[in-house]
């Protein structure tokens, strides 16, 4: 196995998504870049697609996160239940971590 | 009201446009060329003849991969999704270490790690892939159409009440909807709840009820009784 980044983040940690549009070949759906989530679990670390996509080999592997998110985060006019969620499989680099506060 | 009468139509309905059902009567003609060459499939043809050129690969080997895809059923998940309901440390090893319970079945653990996500009295799953098509092939077979659709991957992810709802699944308004977004490395199984009235049923029995779309979490398991 090759190298990995360490895993910052534990189950239960509250996250934001990079809120970024870089170019090429990104394993992030663009409705979940900004929104904020709790980790549902850890993954693994898996090589980074957005290397593989061109052909180089992705390492070190990066740490992948399910992330939860409540829908009513994610869409503004969502008109399901207050506590359905949407899990999202993100990589470490896209996230961030916010205290619980903010 | 029209009472025309059309080839193919010797009794009595009421059309309110009976134009568009004499269009339908005669198929639209067929294009001679159904099928089309993109960039991508140019390039898949290229590499494909220059390895059997090269004697990497052969065309029946090929053929034989294709075959053997095509045949994949969601049999495999049936029997995976039976087995946890007749037997609840087994369910239990299936939600914490899918790949070791696959392995007891004798089942590939497959290329990807599988996520189990169960079905309960408060919470209902269902399972998308919003940037292309990840689906447990090695389970469930080639992944259907819908799945692979625009809208259904942009749909499901926000308002999936509805989307189930077109489906013919209606989700209780107090029962937490789930949606698993299949964006990266990880693949998903829902564990559907097991039809009352099928207590006493053998694990066979019991299989022939889990559906592909129960396993994706559209539908429900079949009705016993309609087994």
């Amino acid at each position: 196995m090759s190298e990995a980044v360490a895993a910052r983040y534990a189950p239960g940690a509250h996250v934001r998504v990079r809120d970024a549009h870089p170019p090429g070949h990104v394993r992030t759906p663009f409705y979940i870049r900004g929104k904020c989530g709790v980790i549902e679990r850890l993954c693994g670390a898996y090589a980074n697609p957005e290397e593989l996509a061109y052909a180089r080999p992705g390492t070190p592997r990066q740490p992948l996160y399910r992330v939860r998110f409540l829908q009513s985060a994610v869409w503004p006019d969502y008109r399901g239940g207050a506590l359905d969620t949407i899990d999202v499989e993100i990589y470490q680099h896209w996230l961030q971590a916010i205290s619980e506060e903010s | 009201m029209n009472h025309n009468n059309h080839d193919h139509h010797d009794h009595d309905h009421d059309h309110a446009d009976d134009s568009a059902r004499s269009a339908g009567a005669h198929a639209p003609p067929r294009p001679d060329l159904d099928d089309t060459v993109t960039y991508w499939r140019r390039l898949e043809i290229a590499v494909r003849e220059l390895l059997i050129e090269k004697g990497i690969t052969s065309a029946d080997e090929v053929r034989r991969q294709v075959e053997d895809m095509d045949a994949r059923t969601p049999t495999q998940g049936a029997r995976v999704v039976a087995r946890a309901w007749v037997d609840d440390s087994f369910k239990q090893r299936l939600l914490s270490d899918s790949g070791a319970a696959l392995t007891e079945l004798g089942i590939e653990r497959g290329p990807y790690q599988l996520i189990v996500v169960e079905n309960s009295a408060s919470a209902h799953n269902v399972v998308v892939c919003t940037l292309c098509s990840c689906y447990p092939r090695w389970l469930l077979g080639l992944p259907p159409d819908w799945y692979k659709s625009r809208n259904y991957r942009s749909r499901v992810v926000s308002e999936p009440r509805a989307v189930l709802r077109e489906f013919g699944t209606e989700i209780a308004a107090d029962t937490i909807i789930r949606v698993h977004d299949s964006t990266a490395d990880m693949r998903y199984l829902v564990l559907p709840r097991r039809p009352p009235g099928t207590d006493d049923w053998p694990e066979a029995q019991l299989a022939a009820l889990v559906s592909r779309d129960a396993m994706i979490g559209v539908a429900e398991p079949r009705p016993p009784a309609a087994n």
